[in-house]
């Protein structure tokens, strides 16, 4: 690696916003041909965008992108990363399930046209899977539909190296081996240094640090949208990656004094999660509030599922609030009144029908209560900003009688003043013996928390209580193959 | 391969087979069950059997057979045409005033329909509409336009319509070749050709598609505009058999080509359709009929009777469809 190396790519003062989120912030980043380069960070890190802003499927806002030596950011798109010979991965399958293997590989390849051009496909795609995956007893011809997750896998990845008359110079590979087994996975991290070894560019994101250390040339750590440290991997080890990741000395001294309520008393909650192999449970009891950490998509939206199931089949009882807004939380048609108060029903019912002067009542209580700043309650939910609309779901669980408050990250993308809103009624409810759930993304949010449980692979690593926690912990759990 | 290696070899082929084995039933249900109604008719009345008997019964299953290729293009993207039927009744009502009188203002105003369905893809794509609201809606349009040109039945088709329709082809009649044709040709451009994978990508997942760089707008007005003119055909073929027409002339076509379009073995969403399947389930729809007028069930009980065969096909398959998700 002495050689002057060909700069593929180069980010320089990058930056993308999402409305007031700042996704990206002024990221200078190059990736070389001849050169496998690890991203790593934790959720909102910012890994996510950049990728997709390197894949053209988003643009960015300021900065430089020079690609083989010109500033394309002003027009860069999809078909311009495909001429440049930029490929991705993504982590959400983008296979079509109705189509074949070899269907699904023309799309991906305009350059397979004209008589005979199935043949071709299937052929290219064959070639792909057994170069990386030998033995790997997939048939072009199936439907996507038909294969296991793991194999769909497997064929979105193959696809990406198919090589048509276009380019191939680099692939994002982004959380590759989420569903493969060790074996698979371990011929598609062979694959990637023997391509690399031909000259190709990979960029690799994966959870698994032996991974990523054993893989890469060059890991940079990404931390609240911008790249914190970036060295060659055989610099870093475990210890000093996961310490890269954290935020810088956080002050400690405004936590509040810590008294555990778990010495009695019984758990409300107890529940294992799905894939759970110790037999370890999660538990929650009164007055407690309960954070879920981890990676996104580690088990904790399903282990809250089955508890809201659960609680729902034993008469329990239990409210959810949703993150994802649009597609589980708001009825988009209604008022904000009839949001509100959807789950109290029962409480507002004179005979057989609805009170309409208790139902506004409540409303108009909630609206003091949680301050969602409307003129009227009657209003549609969507006349809100998305904060306030994540007040009114807030609003939606605590007048429900329910003793368990479910949380499914609910302050995606809300505002920092509603968030310091919301922590305090979350603390105000507890204290009056509810019982709150919350899986977060956000590592300040866990400091809210009176026990802790960090989430991988569909399993609870680790539990604490919040005077033992430290973000270092929670980061070398949520990214560790194993507890060293 | 030799049998050193018996149990990974095993492993891969044993699920497979059994696999295949259920997607080849689901694949042969519309063959099967036109064939089952093909032999109960026969057995019941062998005079069908004959060049006129089989004439009589599939004359007018090739409009239907075109209506349910057109509906099965609009469910392609996970939409569904419900103006179809008024459409064809539109266009009939066109091909027996102006097309007969205005030659060439007749191929305008027919070019004009397709452009329509066209704009129509175009519409529903841009302002993200549900395609059932926005053909509920034109379907009123349709069927306004037929009654302002024929407020009664009435109308004379074309002589040379006519005269097409009724070619008169050696061993089996024109429809049945013609039905032939249009599954074939159908199958070969959606399931075989390279644009037609795209189409279908379309409607297994239209964000792989979009970012494969292909522009979805772009697909949804080809496959309305192809569906446009289906339907076209459609309604031509319809008035030159009935050489006159009626605004409520092929009305129930839009639910028999969505009852088509699906006992073929189409699936409302995800872009699983089968063009030759659609072909074969129109034709089910329309022999169904015809065993009914041969049991003498009276013609109030018919549709009732129509829908119990569509169930029991439904329920075949949705038997299938669980041969095929067992583990």
């Amino acid at each position: 690696m002495s050689t002057i190396q060909r700069a593929l790519v180069t980010f320089k003062g990058t930056s993308k916003s999402f409305g007031a989120v700042r996704a990206l912030n002024n990221v200078d980043l190059s990736f070389h041909a001849g050169e496998c380069l690890g991203l790593i960070g934790h959720n909102g890190a910012g890994k996510s965008t950049l990728m997709q802003v390197l894949a053209g499927t988003l643009a960015a806002d300021t900065g430089t992108m020079q690609v083989e030596g010109r500033d394309l950011r002003a027009s860069y798109n999809v078909q311009l990363a495909r001429q440049h010979g930029i490929r991705c991965v993504f982590q959400e399958l983008s296979l079509c399930p109705n189509l074949s293997i070899a269907e699904n590989t023309r799309l991906m390849s305009p350059a397979i046209r004209g008589f005979g051009w199935r043949r071709e496909a299937r052929a290219r795609v064959l070639a792909c899977l057994d170069e990386i995956f030998p033995g790997h007893g997939i048939d072009p011809d199936d439907t996507v539909a038909d294969l296991s997750i793991g194999k769909r896998q497997m064929v979105e990845i193959a696809r990406a190296f198919v090589q048509v008359d276009e380019p191939l110079n680099l692939v994002i590979l982004d959380e590759p081996t989420s569903s493969l087994d060790a074996r698979v996975a371990e011929q598609l991290l062979r694959f990637v240094r023997r391509f690399v070894a031909k000259g190709g560019s990979i960029v690799l994101i994966s959870h698994i640090l032996a991974e990523m250390l054993g893989t890469c040339d060059r890991i940079a750590v990404m931390r609240d949208g911008g790249v914190v440290d970036i060295r060659p991997a055989k610099d870093f080890d475990h210890a000093s990656l996961v310490e890269c990741m954290g935020s810088a000395a956080k002050a400690a001294a405004e936590r509040k004094p810590f008294a555990s309520k778990r010495l009695q008393g019984t758990a409300v909650i107890s529940q294992q999660p799905p894939r759970q192999r110790d037999g370890r449970t999660v538990d929650a009891h009164a007055g407690e509030i309960v954070g879920l950490a981890g990676l996104a998509g580690h088990g904790q939206s399903q282990w809250l599922i089955q508890v809201l199931r659960r609680c729902v089949a034993t008469g329990q009882g239990a409210a959810l609030v949703a993150g994802d807004r649009q597609t589980d939380g708001v009825f988009p048609l209604w008022s904000i009144a009839e949001n509100i108060t959807v789950s109290s029903l029962g409480q507002l019912r004179r005979g057989a029908l609805i009170d309409p002067e208790a139902e506004q009542a409540m409303a108009e209580q909630w609206r003091q209560r949680m301050s969602i700043r409307t003129p009227d309650m009657a209003n549609p939910i969507l006349s809100l900003s998305g904060g306030n609309q994540q007040k009114a779901l807030f609003a939606r669980a605590l007048a429900s009688s329910s003793s368990v408050i479910l949380m499914d990250d609910p302050m995606r993308g809300v505002d920092v003043n509603t968030k310091r809103e919301v922590y305090s009624i979350i603390a105000e409810e507890a204290a009056r013996g509810r019982t709150f759930i919350w899986y977060t993304t956000e590592l300040e949010e866990l400091d809210h928390c009176d026990h802790v449980y960090v989430f991988r692979d569909g399993q609870a690593v680790l539990d604490l209580p919040r005077n033992q926690l430290s973000e270092e912990q929670i980061l070398r759990c949520s990214f560790e193959e194993q507890l060293v | 391969m030799n049998a050193s290696t018996p149990i990974p070899l095993k492993a891969t082929v044993a699920r497979p087979a059994r696999l295949n084995r259920a997607r080849l039933l689901r694949g042969a249900l519309p063959g099967v069950s036109l064939a089952v109604l093909l032999v109960v008719i026969f057995v019941m009345q062998p005079r069908a059997m004959s060049y006129m008997g089989m004439n009589l019964m599939f004359n007018l299953a090739v409009p239907i057979a075109l209506a349910t290729i057109a509906q099965m293009l609009i469910i392609t993207v996970n939409d569904l045409d419900l103006s179809l039927g008024s459409f064809i009744s539109f266009v009939a009502c066109v091909c027996a005033t102006v097309l007969n009188q205005h030659p060439l203002l007749g191929c305008l105003a027919l070019v004009g329909c397709v452009a329509a369905y066209a704009l129509l893809g175009a519409l529903i794509h841009l302002r993200k509409l549900p395609s059932i609201v926005v053909t509920l809606g034109m379907s009123f349009i349709w069927m306004g336009g037929a009654i302002l040109l024929l407020p009664a039945p009435g109308g004379t088709a074309p002589q040379w319509l006519q005269a097409i329709v009724r070619y008169k082809t050696p061993l089996l009649p024109f429809a049945i070749f013609v039905c032939i044709a249009l599954a074939l040709v159908v199958h070969l451009f959606l399931m075989r050709s390279t644009l037609g994978v795209v189409l279908r990508g379309a409607g297994g997942n239209p964000i792989a598609v979009a970012k494969a760089g292909w522009s979805l707008l772009r697909i949804k007005v080809s496959l309305y505009a192809l569906a446009g003119t289906f339907g076209v055909l459609a309604g031509l073929f319809l008035v030159g058999l009935t050489t006159s027409a009626d605004a409520s002339i092929a009305l129930r076509y839009t639910l028999l080509s969505i009852a088509g379009v699906i006992l073929g073995g189409g699936e409302f969403v995800g872009g699983r359709v089968s063009p030759i399947g659609a072909v074969l389930g129109a034709l089910t729809l329309v022999l169904a009929g015809s065993l009914l007028s041969f049991l003498h069930i009276s013609p109030d009980w018919q549709i009732g009777a129509q829908g119990a065969i569509l169930i029991l096909v439904l329920a075949l398959r949705a038997f299938v469809n669980r041969l095929e998700a067992q583990p």
